[in-house]
């Protein structure tokens, strides 16, 4: 976890701490279990097919899961998500295993978010963010937004 | 030529009506394993002696994360979308996305009641024809009686 964030150390504009993320057909074995979406979609290659999709894709839920973890990390513990959300434009195609642990080389998805707006509203210090994921290509696959009240320097 | 428009009376009958309450206890298990399926090491879902000592007292669950759901939003979610396609929805879906409003934390132990109905459906119409938009929404109810989250997806039936 960073450090904690203050409102006052935001401005519009700034930039959210990146996260790096691979996902990998492991991971979405994983997060199936997790999360309880066992869509073979995104672990069942022929039925990807018979659904007009070339390989299993990543879960929506799970991008919008890594957005969720670049706001609270970034935050820090005293700030409070109090929104989030995010479009399922694009699909994301996980990397393969080469090892039982260890995926192939390829792909490496960031999440990014950028400052939008910053206010004071019913006694709260509120930052407003535009957030995606991004794959290798730079496209953003999952867009979205998000607020977070933020501790304050002059109240303590 | 006009087309026949795919918001079918049986269609319209399902909008704002919620489906059964679903009720059930968020478990700790349940919350970490969420927490290494996104590679999030937050002390605060994983390390129970951690959470004990910070402010919420108890393992708290990842921003989306509202207890293993089999019983709750996820899968209630997917059967009113199959009661749609039911009663007329074209039947491929895709998962348009997902707005979400925290209003209180949620944490191990925590008993949610989860609500699900369908607040809106709408035909429009794309690069590749006409498709429904249905915004589906789900409530979670704590243990206190407050609403500690309100999720609204999004799903397109094509």
């Amino acid at each position: 976890m960073a450090k904690q964030l203050y409102y006052e150390d935001v401005d519009v504009g700034a930039e959210v701490t990146p996260l790096a993320k691979i996902a990998t057909t492991r991971m979405l074995v994983q997060w199936a279990g997790a999360s309880g979406d066992f869509n073979p979609l995104h672990y069942d290659e022929d039925f990807g097919k018979s659904q007009g999709v070339s390989a299993p894709i990543v879960h929506g839920a799970l991008k919008r899961a890594w957005l969720g973890h670049l706001m609270t990390d970034w935050i820090g513990e005293q700030g409070v998500l109090k929104k989030l959300s995010c479009q399922y434009r694009g699909m994301d195609y996980p990397r393969k295993m080469k090892t039982m642990e260890q995926p192939h080389d390829g792909e490496t998805w960031w999440c990014k978010g950028k400052v939008s707006r910053k206010y004071e509203e019913g006694g709260e210090h509120l930052i407003e963010c535009e957030i995606w994921v991004e794959n290798g290509n730079g496209e953003k696959t999952t867009p979205g937004s998000a607020v977070v009240a933020l501790p304050s320097r002059s109240k303590g | 030529m006009a087309e026949a428009s795919m918001m079918t009376d049986e269609l319209k009958k399902l909008i704002g009506v919620p489906g059964e309450a679903i009720t059930y206890k968020v478990e700790e298990g349940a919350i970490q394993r969420y927490a290494q399926a996104i590679g999030d090491p937050n002390p605060l879902y994983n390390d129970v002696e951690y959470a004990a000592r910070s402010k919420h007292g108890r393992v708290m669950c990842p921003p989306g994360f509202t207890g293993w759901p089999v019983k709750a939003s996820g899968v209630s979610m997917f059967k009113l979308v199959e009661a749609l396609v039911k009663a007329g929805a074209p039947p491929r879906l895709l998962d348009g996305g997902i707005e979400y409003e925290f209003l209180a934390p949620i944490g191990a132990g925590d008993v949610l009641t989860a609500t699900t109905k369908v607040a809106d459906m709408i035909e429009k119409e794309g690069k590749s024809g006409k498709f429904l938009l249905a915004t589906v929404e789900t409530t979670f109810v704590n243990q206190n009686g407050e609403v500690a989250v309100r999720a609204q997806a999004s799903f397109i039936n094509r």
